[in-house]
């Protein structure tokens, strides 16, 4: 059947890859490197003074804060106060504070990236037909391709790690803005118009306010997509509960892999319950 | 001059309005055209005024065309052919600037649904078009509130919409649409989704409400009892087309066709109808030179059993009654006025069939239509019987 493709060469598409790749290193590695460096210390420190602050008044911090969000209830709470103590207990302390400032921060670059692109695609269906396939390939792409590339831009550490995380973790929240504007109804847009609306005026005042618990359920689970690739990343390096997770694993062994792996479990429970309380408050 | 005045408009949704146009010029159908072309045909045509201070209701059923008439006047869906004066300026044609400029300051819309913001109060829902306008804070909220204590919502300010009922939602919508202080209000089927006591209450009150504010108000609706109701003059609409404008009355009187004549069939015409359409020309003596002896005469002539006595300007004195005429011949009673029976049921030209049934099955003579004293008809019982079973003008064939 394919008798025709034996004449066809191989297309150098890895080739291809690879070059585009070298090629984007070498052109903007003045922009590549003062990131890599500033940021990356920026990270650290941020990372560090976590770290540095008491335990217990973080935890205190965590319980009191989960009371309130959760509407005055315990549950959470407990949840907290015991998860944090244990993860202190097992001397995970350090990594995971490292891991929350990575989640953090990816998830901060996700929605300031997400949330402006999913504005644009609800706008223009041009838009949206480019980028929807780009979202699409973002998401199914195995997340470790996109560990490649972000060690040739940022080398290894932290900052690949939140290269890598955008790019895996910021399609929902883009998805999520535009549906989420999408459904406003019809009639309060026109409602906002008949009454003399800027295009600006009726995105602030109607549509974001209106599309507000979808866009929060779309940085819900980018929040929870960037704390998956904190596994993933630290194969380049990044530190945290992941490195734990990677050396056990490499060593084989169950027990310190299973404690460092709960932690991550705890860590995404608290958060998500947090992003959750958020949007269900008020 | 009119506040509004609309010119040849139409609205085609498609792909080639231009080839829907020119079959409209051919006079094909709705349907053929969009068989034709794919396109549909939401308003073909449409033109009208409307004066200031009018009310003026676009009656339709479903698909009719007109709540796309309605948006096209606030050019929320843009035209596709014709023109929109809206005090001389063509809405049709500006720019986005000015055309944002006549949505702020001279028309405000109420809808449907209330399209009212959920997550704003019932306040910040009344002063959206100021705060839009850039209005300071203290001014608007001062707008707004008496906008809110004008549709008698004061109490609720701080509450958000989904805590009221249907009702108390679309008084703030209209609220909301006040507080501009708009010439031109579009209502686009603002009560249809309140219950039908509700909706009697609120038709009501806006026309309490324009008593006092002289809006010119353009209103949309499928109900026809609430077009005749409110309306000033009524536009009906069939497929895109505007079919008759008229006055109530003459739509009922005068339906322009079969299909209004269909429409109007069903109507409560107690409601509708008045004093000045079932009432006949009176025949009367006068007191000043006519006696007993001449009432009787005219009352055989004619066949009454009672007859009207007026003065030489027509003003109504009272009535005679054949027994009391016959009574003051044979007695030889010569003045008229010494029989004369003066507790008379009157009516004036504009009082609505419903109200003259009971009047008139508790009067032992004809009732009078008066205005400013003088005897402009009489009403039998028959005429009320009569133009409620379609006769009388109001011609409809199964009547």
């Amino acid at each position: 059947m394919l008798d025709f493709m034996e004449n066809v060469p191989q297309i150098p598409l890895a080739e291809g890859v690879t070059w585009v790749t070298d090629t984007i290193t070498d052109i903007f590695s003045f922009i590549f490197e003062p990131i890599q460096e500033h940021f990356g210390s920026f990270m650290e420190n941020t990372s560090n003074f976590l770290a540095s602050v008491p335990p217990i008044i973080v935890i205190l911090l965590v319980v009191i804060g989960a009371f309130f969000a959760s509407g005055k209830k315990f549950g959470l709470a407990a949840f907290s106060l015991v998860g944090l103590l244990l993860i202190y207990n097992q001397e995970a302390w350090e990594q995971l504070m490292s891991t929350f400032t990575l989640v953090l921060i990816s998830s901060l670059l996700c929605v300031i990236i997400g949330v402006p692109f999913g504005i644009l695609m609800s706008k223009s269906r041009i838009a949206q037909s480019i980028i929807t396939p780009v979202l699409d390939f973002m998401q199914t792409m195995p997340a470790f391709v996109y560990l490649i590339p972000a060690v040739a831009f940022f080398s290894i550490g932290m900052v690949p790690g939140v290269f890598a995380s955008i790019v895996f973790a910021t399609p929902p929240t883009v998805r999520f803005t535009n549906l989420g504007i999408r459904q406003v109804s019809e009639e309060l847009i026109e409602a906002s118009e008949a009454f003399g609306s800027t295009g600006s005026q009726k995105l602030f005042k109607v549509e974001m306010p209106m599309a507000k618990q979808t866009i929060m359920a779309g940085i819900n689970q980018t929040v929870m997509l960037a704390l998956s690739m904190v596994v993933i990343a630290s194969m380049i390096g990044a530190p945290g509960l992941g490195r734990d997770v990677l050396s056990a694993l490499q060593r084989a062994e169950v027990g310190s892999g299973f404690v460092a792996g709960l932690g991550i479990v705890i860590l995404a429970i608290i958060i998500d319950r947090f992003t959750q309380s958020l949007n269900t408050s008020k | 001059m009119p506040v509004i005045k609309v010119e040849d408009l139409s609205k085609v949704f498609g792909r080639h309005p231009e080839r829907a146009l020119k079959l409209l010029d051919e006079h094909k159908s709705k349907d053929e055209i969009l068989e034709q072309t794919g396109n549909t045909v939401g308003v073909n045509r449409a033109s009208f005024e409307v004066e200031e201070g009018e009310v003026f209701v676009i009656m339709g059923l479903s698909g009719s065309g007109k709540s796309t008439l309605v948006r096209l006047l606030n050019r929320l869906i843009e035209p596709t052919e014709g023109n929109v004066y809206v005090e001389e300026e063509n809405l049709a044609t500006m720019d986005k600037e000015s055309l944002r400029k006549i949505r702020r300051e001279k028309m405000s819309m109420v809808f449907q649904r209330f399209a009212l913001f959920p997550h704003r109060t019932v306040l910040s829902n009344t002063e959206f078009g100021l705060e839009i306008q850039g209005v300071d804070k203290e001014e608007r909220r001062e707008k707004a509130e008496k906008a809110l204590e004008l549709v008698g919502l004061d109490g609720y300010m701080n509450q958000k919409p989904g805590q009221l009922s249907g009702g108390m939602q679309q008084r703030v919508g209209l609220a909301r649409a006040l507080t501009n202080d708009p010439q031109v209000l579009l209502m686009d089927e603002a009560f249809s989704a309140l219950d039908p006591l509700i909706r009697k209450e609120m038709q009501d009150e806006l026309l309490d409400l324009q008593e006092t504010m002289q809006k010119t108000i353009i209103f949309i609706t499928h109900d026809l009892d609430e077009a005749l109701r409110i309306g000033d003059r009524i536009a009906l609409m069939k497929d895109g087309s505007i079919v008759q404008i008229g006055t109530p009355e003459d739509i009922l009187v005068n339906p322009a066709n079969d299909y209004v004549e269909k429409f109007v069939e069903d109507v409560d015409r107690s409601k509708i109808l008045t004093a000045e359409h079932i009432m006949k020309r009176p025949e009367t003596v006068d007191i000043d030179k006519h006696g007993p002896r001449v009432a009787l005469e005219r009352m055989r002539e004619e066949g009454l059993s009672s007859i009207y006595v007026t003065d030489r300007r027509r003003v109504l004195k009272g009535y005679v009654t054949a027994d009391t005429a016959s009574d003051a011949r044979n007695q030889d009673v010569r003045n008229i006025n010494d029989i004369l029976n003066t507790d008379v049921p009157t009516v004036d030209k504009d009082t609505p069939l419903n109200e003259i049934f009971e009047q008139i099955y508790d009067s032992p003579v004809p009732i009078a239509v008066v205005e400013d004293g003088k005897l402009l008809g009489v009403i039998v019982r028959g005429a009320v019987i009569g133009a409620l079973a379609g006769e009388n003008g109001v011609t409809t064939e199964n009547a």
